[in-house]
């Protein structure tokens, strides 16, 4: 009886402990050993609201045909990524493909965390020479950017109409309008200079057309785009309120008639569509002197390969990530989501396509990216130009003073 | 029990050697047990207590940014990070905005939450309705609380601005959230708002507990009104009154969704407070040291205000 028991005892452990070490093979060295037959790839992005959510999925799912695998999807929220991206490789579980934003790219690459596209022959070629800056670090390429956006000037047409002004291409045109249209509750122009990142993004199209040069705030050409702002807001033109606003509350603003102008971008295209009764339009930033070229941010999400130690996987996530940026892909995303391929080739076919985003497709092709020469010391920079810009614009510094004391932390 | 049974086994005689054999087995046994009973808390407070506060201490003696994520190195820098902090331009304005924030919070809390508990404490019809819709505030995620708030506040359209104006009490809007001037005491005007429910409901508490023959005897002897409340109140509620202003302070000392939805530390870092600054250096610059300094001078003023709890609640204990 009990020998039996022992017998029985002693099969059983037989037979379970080679299903544990089978568990484990799978788990550990799947990599290694199934190297030639990657059939899935993790991919973290964070486009997790409609409708961008499934019109990226559509984009993701064509790749994953064509390269051949599965794709298991995960998506945080926006201002959730990074911690996401952290904690993710301090435990060592970071996706196959990952989705940061542009001026993230440096700063990641520069731990180790992510691997060259240029080692697994990914061709950069076609793609803008601006549209890289952002992901390049110490020469290496290390992502492919999805479609682009930027910041423009949008306007009410029919307010405009009936003031009987035109949309401003100077800024001494931008202001006389602006106090044109300003009439009752109602703006001439609408901006965020809220105290964020946000803020300074905005500031940086108007900062950039004058020749201002983010490695060094203290400059004239600096202080005369800063001196516009105030002018904007003291002169009534624009409201006080501005130091609050996001873009989503100056896209809130233009669309309840509250402000006849706005600085905003193409992703508030599908919130504009929703209210058909404003007929709107837009052109690029204004200039300061005649001869200026309107130079706005580039804005836009990047695909990534991390590092996971997995080689064939690595390789055929960026196989994978070298499909998205294929004219079909980058066509396809950048139509549905008003964004603007960053493959110069496809400009022409874009506008003529999306005839609303001639403005845009022109302001991204001039665009800058925010990192392209700070780098991971940019942050600091956005902090310096916000701070400055709500110093001036609550009257607790001068323009003069703004920068100095903005930068003195 | 365990002592009574202790003396009672203590006058029987047993020879030495199985005396003390057996007196061992139970004390250690004994101990065991206490012993064992004390683990899981124990292991608790070590697990989410400790480690927390000690890795906060290290982390704040430490060069810890996105890369060490990556590579898992984190140089010491010994005190360089508090360096960082004290020498901000920010520190000060951020440490006073704190006390500000944190005084002006704690007394208009109370004074309309001791207001509102006296209110509610004599019985009328749908006072207990009333009462619990007193805890909305408190039930509201704060995000969603924090973001109405900024709406209702918003200078040109808010509803707050139209209606003192419709009115007649202001002639200009005020710039709530748009004056470095006004932005702190909006903010502590919300945060007053959030605050009203926690104290209403402590401070209720303890004047239930006040017996009403106090305010019988007293109104015989012609203590009514504000006299009673004075002489009977007042006195009878201080254990409950030191118990709401010293967790309140614990917890408004901390308060940062309410910031961070309303102005996010602007305008001009207006409304910057340490609590902000720890979470801005930590998880928006990704400075994790200097955001964990940050951190810990604020644990360190919190401790003040829990150790001067426990000393108050030891002696209402004694008392």
């Amino acid at each position: 009886m009990n020998t039996r028991k022992k017998i029985t005892a002693v099969l059983a452990m037989a037979a379970v402990v080679p299903l544990t070490f089978t568990a484990c093979g799978s788990g550990g060295g799947g990599g290694a050993t199934s190297g030639e037959d990657v059939k899935t790839l993790t991919v973290l992005d964070s486009y997790n609201n409609e409708p961008d959510k499934s019109i990226l999925q559509a984009a993701i799912d064509k790749c994953a045909a064509q390269v051949g695998v599965t794709i298991e999807r995960t998506t945080v929220p926006g201002k959730d990524r990074m911690q996401t991206v952290l904690q993710r490789s301090s435990s060592r579980t970071l996706p196959d493909v990952l989705m940061l934003d542009n001026p993230e790219v440096k700063d990641v690459a520069a731990t180790g965390a992510l691997a060259p596209l240029g080692g697994y022959g990914v061709d950069t070629a076609p793609f803008a020479g601006n549209s890289l800056d952002a992901v390049t670090h110490e020469g290496e390429i290390y992502g492919l950017p999805l479609p682009a956006d930027t910041l423009g000037l949008f306007y009410n047409a029919d307010l405009l109409a009936a003031a009987g002004v035109e949309p401003p291409k100077t800024w001494d045109e931008l202001k006389a309008a602006a106090a044109k249209l300003t009439v009752g509750d109602q703006y001439g122009l609408a901006f965020s200079a809220a105290a964020t990142y946000e803020g300074a993004w905005q500031f940086l199209p108007f900062m950039w057309t004058n020749g201002g040069d983010e490695t060094k705030l203290d400059t004239p050409e600096v202080k005369e785009a800063l001196q516009l702002y105030v002018d904007l807001v003291n002169s009534g033109s624009a409201s006080r309120s501005v130091v609050n606003w996001t873009q989503a509350d100056v896209k809130d603003q233009f669309l309840a008639g509250k402000a006849a102008m706005m600085i905003n971008g193409p992703w508030q295209i599908p919130a504009l569509a929703q209210a058909p009764q404003v007929k709107w339009d837009t052109v690029q930033i204004p200039v300061n002197k005649p001869g200026q070229t309107p130079t706005a941010p580039l804005g836009g999400m990047v695909w990534t390969v991390p590092m996971t130690g997995d080689e064939a996987k690595q390789k055929k996530a960026a196989e994978f990530v070298e499909c998205t940026g294929s004219e079909d892909s980058q066509m396809a995303l950048g139509k549905a989501r008003h964004t603007v391929p960053v493959r110069a080739d496809l400009h022409e076919a874009y506008v003529k396509e999306l005839p609303t985003m001639e403005a845009f497709t022109e302001q991204v092709e001039n665009a800058k990216a925010r990192t392209g020469k700070l780098g991971a010391e940019w942050p600091k920079a956005g902090t310096t130009i916000y701070t400055a810009v709500q110093l001036a614009l609550t009257g607790q510094a001068s323009v003069e003073d703004a920068f100095s004391r903005a930068s003195a932390g | 029990m365990p002592t009574i049974q202790r003396s009672a086994l203590q006058p029987i005689a047993v020879p030495q050697t199985r005396n003390t054999l057996s007196a061992r087995k139970r004390f250690s046994q004994e101990n065991l047990m206490k012993i064992l009973f004390v683990v899981p808390a124990g292991l608790y407070i070590a697990l989410f207590f400790g480690y927390p506060v000690v890795k906060n201490i290290t982390m704040s003696l430490q060069e810890y940014t996105t890369r060490t994520f990556f590579t898992g190195e984190a140089p010491w820098v010994g005190f360089e990070n508090y360096v960082t902090v004290f020498s901000s331009n920010l520190f000060s304005p951020a440490l006073l905005n704190t006390a500000l924030f944190t005084i002006g919070s704690i007394a208009g809390q109370f004074a309309i939450g001791l207001a509102l508990a006296s209110f509610f404490k004599r019985r009328f019809p749908l006072s207990n309705f009333l009462r619990s819709m007193l805890l909305l505030p408190w039930l509201l995620p704060l995000i969603v609380g924090s973001a109405t708030w900024r709406s209702i506040l918003d200078q040109d359209s808010g509803i707050l601005n139209r209606f003192l104006e419709a009115i007649g009490v202001i002639q200009d809007p005020v710039p709530w959230l748009t004056s470095p001037a006004v932005a702190l005491t909006a903010v502590v005007l919300v945060n007053i708002w959030v605050g009203i429910p926690f104290n209403v409901t402590i401070l209720y508490g303890g004047l239930q507990d006040i017996p009403d023959e106090l305010y019988e005897a007293a109104a015989l002897d012609g203590a009514t009104g504000w006299k009673a409340f004075r002489h009977i109140t007042w006195p009878n509620l201080q254990p409950v009154v030191s118990v709401v202003l010293v967790l309140g302070v614990v917890y408004t000392i901390k308060v940062l969704d309410i910031i961070l939805g309303l102005t996010n530390g602007g305008p001009a870092n207006a409304t910057q407070t340490l609590a902000v600054r720890s979470y801005q250096e930590s998880f928006i610059d990704f400075e994790f040291g200097v955001g964990a300094a940050y951190s810990n001078v604020l644990i360190l003023i919190s401790l003040l205000f829990a150790i001067i709890y426990l000393r108050a609640n030891r002696r209402a204990v004694d008392e």
